[in-house]
């Protein structure tokens, strides 16, 4: 469960300060599938961020499972982020040369658990890229790539799975197989799946849209 | 850690062969340090091991007794204070002291050699019959100078290997004559080849006299009248006895020259150990200083190795944000990053070490120095080129570990 309060982030831009949040309380329930939109520049992407523990807050609480996680330290939020959290981008930042096998491995390499092969390959059936296996990312299609960091994200097994404009890449066609994925592991998995999107129409997809302007909830 | 040594390594090596040519020249800069090191410490090693043989070779249990002071912190040939040289009535009179077996005073010049139309500028060393006693097993054939020649001031030569090759086209010279200095001498022996003094500096064109011809006909330097000589080289009985004589000929010496307690003699007397020890750290010197040569561009390679893996912590700033954001801590990046350019120094280094060890051969098989490829030179270059890559891989490692998260994803 994602509880924050009160959250601001203000950058230093030069001489100005730019308040990307200017005091955010949000409650996410375990299980929900959310859509965080937005203009841009509203600060959706910069609240993902913070909700993904890639950035802390400049101030407020954030509670993750209880636990509070805006004060942690690098390595601390790294654990959180590898045991708890999945991405999935919108450029899909898998490694070159790089076998989809070894890409969806790749956090487990950061976690002390065994079978990464096997597992790595479970995550790959089940976004359905089970022949795929040894397929660098430039022998792959735009959504077999998405699948390939879905599946990355998947695979240490986290309760959250935060992507950041996941179909922003990607014909409609691909987009609304890729949504359907989502929710279907919303469904079959009970995951927690929030999304940044400026699309509408995908925004449609989730069970609750938070709608971001200026730095608040709207 | 939780990425294993030999995950590390590979991803390294899978990252490095991604921009092969870029890995190869960064890698270049290593070996061809590495590989001067190795080369330039083989080679001094092998002059210093060739020149100790030299002076080794000469004689046996030898001592060297020359005018003025010279030791080997004053650059050789300087003499320092009063010089009173050397006469050959001296010599006489250090024959018979205690653990003396020979004495051989010598006098030496350089004067041209002429054989027909054929001339060089060679060595000649008036002798007497103990310089063969001093240097043993050094004549080819033929003989060697006689008391008889010392006392009947004979015009007999005994000629270096090079001088038959030079001047006598490569005929047998005994019973021949040769112009020293335009006087006519008979050639009665030839001396055995004693190879490089190292250096490209030849022994074997030197040619021997008797002593008192020598004094006749190519040095006349007198003190009174007393002939001088150049240095009296003595014969200790054996090994054991060679502080002995040493001390008998400085107190024999010290007598005859009138030197007062505590002032400084104006002779020295050197055995082969003290020549052994100079020539040694002479060499020692050099062979530093070849290796500091070579460690400067084992350095200038070793910033290549900074300065590419610089671009390629740039290139690779969104690998680490994702990296980070999939759970890799700052220590997994850092050591990612060390790994790669431990890798590449020590990959770098072992070719290095192939390539020197292959430049030490064609040096040895050219045959100017017999090389030698130590154990310690491979060990220090091999260490030098990981701490390199420890060094200069430290920085740019650092920078990648220390990227945010949220800022390497979104570089652009």
């Amino acid at each position: 469960m994602i509880e924050i309060e009160n959250i601001t982030k203000v950058y230093q831009m030069g001489e100005t300060e730019v308040r990307a949040l200017n005091g955010i309380t949000l409650k996410i329930e375990d299980g929900e599938w959310t859509a965080i939109t937005g203009p841009s520049g509203s600060g959706k992407s910069t609240l993902m961020a913070i909700l993904g523990c890639l950035d802390s807050p400049t101030s407020g609480s954030y509670k993750f499972d209880g636990v509070d996680v805006a004060k942690m330290r690098d390595d601390e939020l790294a654990a959180v982020r590898n045991k708890k959290i999945g991405f999935v981008f919108q450029q899909f930042n898998l490694l070159a040369r790089t076998s989809a096998l070894e890409n969806v491995g790749l956090p487990l390499l950061y976690s002390s658990v065994n079978h990464r092969h096997e597992r790595a390959e479970a995550a790959l059936k089940a976004v359905g890229l089970g022949d795929r296996l040894k397929h660098h990312p430039n022998e792959l299609s735009g959504g077999q790539q998405q699948r390939v960091a879905i599946a990355r994200a998947l695979v240490t097994e986290p309760s959250i799975i935060l992507a950041d404009e996941p179909t922003g890449n990607l014909d409609s066609k691909t987009s609304r197989e890729i949504m359907e994925l989502f929710s279907e592991l919303h469904k079959t998995r009970g995951m927690t799946v929030i999304f940044v999107t400026h699309d509408p129409t995908i925004a449609a997809n989730a069970n609750r849209v938070i709608h971001i302007m200026d730095g608040v909830v709207v | 850690m939780r990425l294993n040594f030999s995950q590390n390594v590979r991803s390294a090596l899978r990252a490095l062969l991604a921009n092969k040519l870029r890995s190869a020249l960064t890698m270049l800069g290593i070996v061809i340090g590495v590989g001067a090191v190795v080369a330039l410490l083989s080679i001094g090693t092998g002059a210093q091991a060739s020149i100790t043989n030299r002076i080794e070779g000469i004689g046996a249990n030898l001592i060297t007794v020359f005018a003025g002071t010279r030791n080997q912190n004053t650059p050789s040939g300087a003499g320092a204070g009063a010089t009173a040289p050397l006469t050959y009535e001296e010599a006489q009179q250090l024959k018979g002291l205690t653990g003396v077996a020979a004495v051989s005073p010598e006098v030496t010049s350089r004067s041209p050699l002429k054989v027909g139309k054929n001339q060089e500028t060679a060595q000649i060393v008036g002798v007497t019959p103990d310089y063969a006693l001093a240097h043993p097993d050094q004549l080819d054939h033929g003989r060697f100078i006689v008391a008889s020649d010392l006392t009947g001031k004979t015009r007999n030569a005994v000629v270096g290997s090079q001088v038959v090759t030079d001047l006598f086209g490569g005929l047998d010279p005994v019973g021949k004559q040769i112009k020293i200095n335009g006087i006519l001498f008979n050639v009665v022996g030839v001396m055995k080849s004693q190879g490089s003094g190292g250096f490209g500096f030849s022994r074997d064109t030197t040619t021997y006299v008797p002593l008192t011809t020598a004094f006749t006909y190519l040095s006349r330097t007198k003190v009174g009248n007393q002939n001088t000589v150049s240095t009296i080289e003595v014969s200790a009985a054996d090994s054991n006895s060679i502080s002995t004589a040493i001390a008998a000929i400085t107190d024999k010496l010290t007598i005859l020259h009138k030197i007062k307690p505590g002032a400084t003699a104006d002779f020295t007397v050197q055995s082969q150990a003290d020549i052994l020890a100079a020539a040694t750290q002479v060499t020692g010197v050099l062979t530093v200083f070849l290796g500091a040569i070579a460690g400067i561009s084992l350095v200038v390679g070793g910033i290549g190795v900074m300065n590419i893996m610089l671009v390629s912590v740039t290139e690779r700033t969104r690998e680490i944000g994702l990296r980070k954001a999939v759970g890799a801590r700052r220590s997994d990046i850092l050591y990612q990053f060390l790994t790669e350019t431990i890798v590449l120094s020590v990959l770098g280094g072992i070719i290095g070490i192939l390539v020197g060890a292959g430049i030490s051969g064609l040096v040895n098989a050219s045959g100017t120095i017999a090389t030698v490829v130590s154990a310690q030179s491979v060990a220090l270059a091999f260490g030098f080129s990981a701490a390199i890559g420890i060094f200069f891989g430290l920085y740019p490692a650092n920078r990648a570990a220390g990227l945010k998260p949220i800022e390497a994803l979104r570089y652009e």
